[in-house]
C-alpha cells in the first residue's frame, strides 16, 4: 500500500550513536524483515519509521511523502502516518474490552457506528478471537493480548504495519500459528510490513526480503531469505541465520591442511584467496561415515534429540556440531558413542577469508 | 514522545516549569523564610543568636521534652506495636482476623480528641475514673494523673502504635516459614529461634516503624497541648505555637519560632534519613513478596488470657474514649454524673444548628478538606507525570520539592505560610481561609505525588504509543489511555487528602482567624474555653463524620479491586 524510503538517517542517544547514515528502502507492499541482536538499533529505526522518534539527520519517505526530514525539521506525528503498529509488550489498553480495544483505531477516524461495529468484528474474527470481544485484556492469555494487538494494528486498514517482535511472548506452537496468520493477513490486505526480531527462524520464515543488522546498526545484507541465508556476506551474517561451525584451514604450497595439523582438507576446494581460510557449515550440512572418506574426527558427546542426534565431535583441535536425522543414524549405523572415531565430509562449506574465531558456545 | 520539542522550548519544558513554580511558591518558598528568619539578624547571618535563642529555659525545655515524650512514645509504642503484631499473625489466637482490623482502628481516630476523652477520664480532680477512685472507693488521690509525662506517653501510643503493627505484621506474614522450619530441624527451641531468626529478620521493620512514630510524635500538636497545659509539659509544636499566639507576632518571638521549627525540620531529616538507610539495610530475600503460611505457635492455656487481653486492651483505647466522648458531648454540664436526667440531645443540636462557631468550623474543614483535596489531587498528578513520563532535565529536583512536605511537620509549615503570605510580600491572606488552603496544598502535595506517580508508573509509554499509532493525537491519547488508568491513583489521592485535612489541627491551629476555625481548632478552643461538653460534642460530630469517610474510601476501593 506504501513504499518506505529510508536515506541517510542517524540517530544518536545520550551522545552514542545508534543508527548512523543508514538507508533502507522497503518495497510497497512486501513483508520485509530487520533482523539484529537485541540492542543493535532495530527498534530504534522501527520508532523513527513510526514517528516517535525524531532523526538527527536523513530524510523517511511514506509513500513517496517525507514524514521526517531532519534538515528542514519537517516531522509529522505519528498519529498522521497511517500506521498500524504491534509492541514488544503487546500494549493493549487493560481498561479497554477486546471489541473497544480494536474499535479505537476507527473511532477516531470518524467511522460509523454500524460499519465500526462490522469491522471491528470482522477482524477480531480473523485474528480467532470471535466470542471474545467483550472480555477485558485481564482475562486473556498472552497470545490472545497479542492478537488483538494485530488486529488493532490492522482495523484501519493501515498503508504500513510495523512489528516490534511481536511474537516474542508467546510459545513455539502459537508463535508458529500467528507467523502464518501474518503472513497470511498481508497477503490478504496488501499492507507494508516491517517487521522487526532477532529471531532468524521467524525472520526466514516470514520475509519476502531481509535485512541483517550489526551490533553497530549497520546493515550488513540485504536480499531474500534464500539469498542471504545460502549466501551470506560475511561470518557475522553466516553466524546470526543458524548454528554456525568454523574449521579453520590454511593453504601450504597448494596443499589444503585442516588447523595447524598435517590432515589434509578433503571438502570441496575454496573458492576464495589466500592463505588463511575458514571454512563455515551448519550441524545439518555434516556428513557422517565410520571409515572410508573425509576428515578425521572423535565424538566428545552425543546426545539424542528424539527426530535427531546431535554430536559434538573434535577435529583436529577443532570442536563442531553435527546434527543426523535419527532414522538416517539407525540405517546406516551411526550411533556413535563419546571417544568413538568417525570420518566427516561436509554437504556445502562456506568459505571465509582469514581466521574467524567461533563465539558460539557449542 | 515527540523528541523534536525537546530541543526546544515545547509543551514539556512548560509543564516542567509550571509545575517546578508552584511547588516552589507553595513549598520552597515558605521553607526558606524559616531558615532565612532563623538564620538572618538585622541583615547579618548570626548564628551566634541562634545559639543564644537555643540556650533559654524555654527552648531546651521544649527540645528536651520533644525528646523525652516523642522517646517515650517510640519506645513503648514499638513494644505494644511489635507484641500483637506477633499476636496475631504467629499464634492461634481466636479471631485474629477481628482483632487485626480492630487493632487498625486508631489509625482513623484523632489522638487529640483521645487526649480529650483521657483528659475527662483522668485529669488529677475531675477525671471520671479518678473520681470515681476518690469518691466511692475511697482513695486518698487520683488513680492515674494523666496531665504528666506518662499521661501523655500512654494517650501518644494508644493511637501511634499501628505504625509498628503494620509493619511487623506485614513482615511476619511474607516471612518463608522454612527458615524457622529449618531451624528447628537444626534442633534450636522456640526462644533460641526467636531470638536468632526472627527477631533479626523482622527487625528492619520494626524499627522502621519505630522510626515514624518517633517522626510523628516529634512533630505532635494535639495530645501535648491538651494534656500538657496544666502543668506546663510543652515540645516544640506547641512552644511555636504559644510564641506565635501569645505574642502577638513580635519579631523575637517569630525568631524564636523559626529558631525552633528549624530544629525540628532538622531532627525530621535525620529521622527520615535513618528510616531510609534501614529500609535499605533490611531489604533481605528472606522476606519476599508472596504471601505464606506461617507456622502459629499454640498458645494452649494462654489462649483465652491473650483474647481477653486484646479486647480489654480495644475497649480501653478505643471504645472507652470513644464512648466517653458522646455521652460528655450529651451532658447539661460538665462534671454531672452520666445518668438519664443529665443527658440531652440540646448540645448536639446547639453546635450542628445553632452556634455559628462550630456550624461554621464543620463547613470549613469540609470545604477545606474538599478544596485542598481538588487542587492537590490534580496539581499531583500533573507534576507527577512530569516526573515519571517526561523527558526533562531537572526532574529530580521537582521531585524533591514535592517530597519536601512528607517530612516536614505541620507546624513548621503553618509557620512559613504566615512568613510568606501575611504582607511581607505583597500578599497578605492571613486570617482568611485561604491562608489554610495554601498550608494544606503544601502539606499533602507529597500524599498526592505518591499515589500518582504509583498509579503513571504503571501506565507503560507504549499504551500512549499504541493510541499515537492509532490515530490518537497527544490529547486524545491522555484523555482515552492515561486519564482512565490513573483515575484510581486520583481517587486515592483525594482521600488520603480529604480525610487527614478534616481532623487537621496542628496546621490550622496556627493559622485560624476569627471566622476560620476548623473542626480540629474549634473543638481545641472550646476546650480550652473550659467549653468541655460542646467540644466534646463536636468531637463526637467529627468522629461519625471521619468513620463514615473511612467507609466510604473502603467501599469504593474494594469495588475497584473487585472489577
Amino acid at each position: 500500500m506504501a513504499s518506505i524510503e529510508i536515506k541517510g538517517i542517524s540517530k544518536q542517544y545520550a551522545g552514542r550513536t545508534i543508527l548512523s547514515d543508514l538507508s533502507l528502502e522497503l518495497q510497497d507492499g512486501e513483508c520485509f524483515t530487520l533482523l539484529g541482536p537485541s540492542g543493535c538499533g532495530k527498534t530504534v529505526l522501527l520508532r523513527l519509521i513510526a514517528g516517535f522518534e525524531a532523526p538527527d539527520s536523513g530524510r523517511i519517505l511514506i509513500g513517496g511523502d517525507v514524514v521526517a526530514d531532519a534538515a528542514s525539521g519537517e516531522m509529522l506525528p505519528p498519529d498522521k502516518r497511517s500506521l498500524g503498529m504491534v509492541f514488544q509488550d503487546y500494549a493493549v489498553w487493560p481498561h479497554m474490552t477486546v471489541f473497544d480495544n480494536v474499535a479505537y483505531p476507527l473511532k477516531l477516524a470518524g467511522i460509523a457506528a454500524d460499519e465500526l461495529k462490522r469491522r471491528a468484528l470482522r477482524i477480531i474474527d480473523l485474528v480467532g478471537l470471535a466470542h471474545l470481544d467483550q472480555r477485558l485484556p485481564s482475562q486473556l492469555s498472552g497470545g490472545q493480548q497479542q492478537r488483538v494487538a494485530l488486529a488493532r494494528a490492522l482495523v484501519s486498514e493501515p498503508q504500513i504495519l510495523l512489528l516490534d517482535e511481536p511474537l516474542n511472548n508467546l510459545d513455539a506452537n502459537l508463535r508458529e500459528e500467528m507467523r502464518f496468520e501474518i503472513k497470511a493477513l498481508q497477503q490478504k490486505t496488501g499492507v507494508t510490513i516491517l517487521y522487526v526480531t532477532h529471531d532468524q527462524e521467524i525472520a526466514l520464515g516470514i520475509a519476502d526480503r531481509l535485512a541483517v543488522m550489526d551490533e553497530h546498526g549497520r546493515l550488513r545484507q540485504i536480499g531474500t531469505p534464500e539469498e542471504v541465508y545460502e549466501h551470506p556476506v560475511d561470518d557475522f551474517v553466516f553466524r546470526f541465520l543458524g548454528i554456525a561451525n568454523f574449521l579453520p584451514v590454511r593453504r601450504e604450497a597448494d596443499v589444503l591442511h585442516v588447523g595447524n595439523s598435517s590432515e589434509r582438507w578433503t571438502g570441496l576446494p575454496p573458492d576464495k584467496p589466500g592463505n588463511i581460510l575458514t571454512a563455515g557449515f551448519r550441524p545439518s550440512d555434516v556428513v557422517l561415515s565410520r571409515q572410508g572418506e573425509g576428515l578425521p574426527g572423535t565424538i566428545r558427546r552425543a546426545s539424542f534429540l528424539g527426530a535427531q542426534f546431535d554430536y559434538l565431535i573434535e577435529i583436529a583441535g577443532t570442536l563442531i556440531r553435527a546434527a543426523l536425522p535419527s532414522h538416517e543414524c539407525v540405517a546406516r549405523d551411526l550411533l556413535f558413542s563419546e571417544g568413538d572415531s568417525c570420518r566427516i565430509s561436509l554437504a556445502t562449506v562456506q568459505w571465509f577469508e582469514g581466521q574467524i574465531v567461533a563465539a558460539d558456545k557449542v | 514522545m515527540n523528541t523534536r520539542t525537546q530541543s526546544r522550548f515545547g509543551t514539556p519544558e512548560l509543564l516542567f516549569m509550571l509545575s517546578v513554580g508552584v511547588l516552589i511558591v507553595v513549598v520552597a518558598f515558605p521553607m526558606l523564610l524559616i531558615f532565612f528568619n532563623a538564620f538572618w539578624v538585622d541583615g547579618h547571618f548570626n548564628v551566634a543568636d541562634v545559639v543564644r535563642v537555643l540556650q533559654r529555659k524555654e527552648t531546651y525545655e521544649a527540645l528536651l521534652n520533644s525528646l523525652i515524650l516523642s522517646g517515650g512514645v517510640t519506645v513503648t509504642g514499638t513494644i505494644v506495636g511489635t507484641f500483637f503484631a506477633w499476636l496475631v499473625t504467629r499464634t492461634d489466637l481466636p479471631f485474629k482476623k477481628t482483632m487485626k482490623l480492630l487493632f487498625l482502628v486508631p489509625f482513623m481516630l484523632p489522638a487529640f480528641i483521645g487526649a480529650l476523652a483521657w483528659k475527662m477520664l483522668l485529669s488529677p480532680r475531675a477525671g471520671y475514673i479518678n473520681r470515681l477512685f476518690m469518691d466511692v472507693l475511697g482513695f486518698d488521690g487520683p488513680l492515674f494523673d494523666i496531665y504528666s509525662y506518662a499521661g501523655i506517653i500512654l494517650v501518644e501510643t494508644m493511637y501511634l502504635f499501628p505504625f509498628v503493627f503494620i509493619q511487623v505484621s506485614g513482615a511476619l506474614e511474607r516471612m518463608d516459614p522454612t527458615l524457622e522450619e529449618s531451624a528447628r530441624i537444626s534442633g534450636a527451641d522456640l526462644f533460641t529461634i526467636t531470638r536468632k531468626i526472627t527477631i533479626p529478620l523482622v527487625l528492619p521493620s520494626i524499627l522502621s516503624g519505630a522510626l515514624l512514630i518517633m517522626l510523628y510524635s516529634m512533630a505532635h500538636f494535639g495530645t501535648v497541648a491538651v494534656l500538657g497545659v496544666e502543668t506546663g509539659i510543652y515540645n516544640i509544636p506547641v512552644l511555636i505555637y504559644e510564641k506565635i499566639h501569645q505574642s502577638a507576632g513580635s519579631f523575637d518571638s517569630i525568631r524564636t519560632a523559626t529558631v525552633l521549627a528549624t530544629v525540628l525540620v532538622l531532627t525530621a531529616a535525620l529521622i527520615m534519613w535513618m528510616q531510609n538507610r534501614v529500609l535499605a539495610k533490611g531489604k533481605y530475600q528472606i522476606i519476599a513478596g508472596k504471601s505464606f503460611r506461617p507456622t502459629e505457635l499454640k498458645l494452649r492455656g494462654l489462649r483465652i488470657p491473650m483474647l481477653i487481653l486484646c479486647i480489654v486492651y480495644i475497649g480501653l483505647t478505643i471504645v472507652l474514649p470513644t464512648v466517653t466522648i458522646f455521652l460528655v458531648g450529651g451532658l447539661k454540664t460538665y462534671g454531672l454524673s452520666f445518668t438519664l436526667e443529665n443527658l440531652t440531645w440540646a448540645n448536639y443540636n446547639h453546635i450542628l444548628f445553632e452556634w455559628d462557631l462550630t456550624r461554621d468550623s464543620i463547613w470549613n474543614s469540609i470545604s477545606l478538606g474538599l478544596a485542598s483535596a481538588l487542587i492537590t489531587m490534580f496539581a499531583g498528578v500533573i507534576i507527577s507525570y512530569v516526573i515519571v513520563k517526561m523527558k526533562v532535565r531537572g526532574k529530580g529536583f521537582l521531585e524533591f520539592l514535592g517530597m519536601l512536605p512528607f517530612s516536614v511537620p505541620g507546624s513548621v509549615i503553618a509557620l512559613g505560610v504566615i512568613l510568606a503570605w501575611s504582607g511581607k510580600f505583597g500578599i497578605n491572606i492571613y486570617n482568611t481561609v485561604w491562608i489554610i488552603l495554601v498550608a494544606y496544598i503544601a502539606r499533602y502535595m507529597a500524599f498526592s505525588l505518591k499515589a500518582n506517580s504509583a498509579a503513571l508508573e504503571q501506565v507503560h509509554d507504549s499504551l500512549v504509543e499504541a493510541a499515537r499509532a492509532s490515530g490518537a493525537s497527544m490529547a486524545q491519547a491522555l484523555r482515552d489511555v492515561v486519564v482512565p488508568l490513573v483515575r484510581p491513583g486520583m481517587v486515592a489521592a483525594f482521600f488520603l487528602i480529604f480525610l487527614p485535612a478534616l481532623r487537621e489541627l496542628t496546621v490550622s491551629v496556627l493559622l485560624y482567624g476569627p471566622t476560620t476555625r476548623t473542626i480540629g481548632v474549634a473543638i481545641y478552643t472550646l476546650n480550652e474555653d473550659g467549653e468541655t461538653v460542646y467540644s466534646a460534642a463536636l468531637a463526637g460530630i467529627a468522629l461519625i463524620i471521619i468513620v463514615l469517610g473511612e467507609v466510604l474510601i473502603k467501599r469504593l476501593v474494594t469495588q475497584k479491586n473487585g472489577a
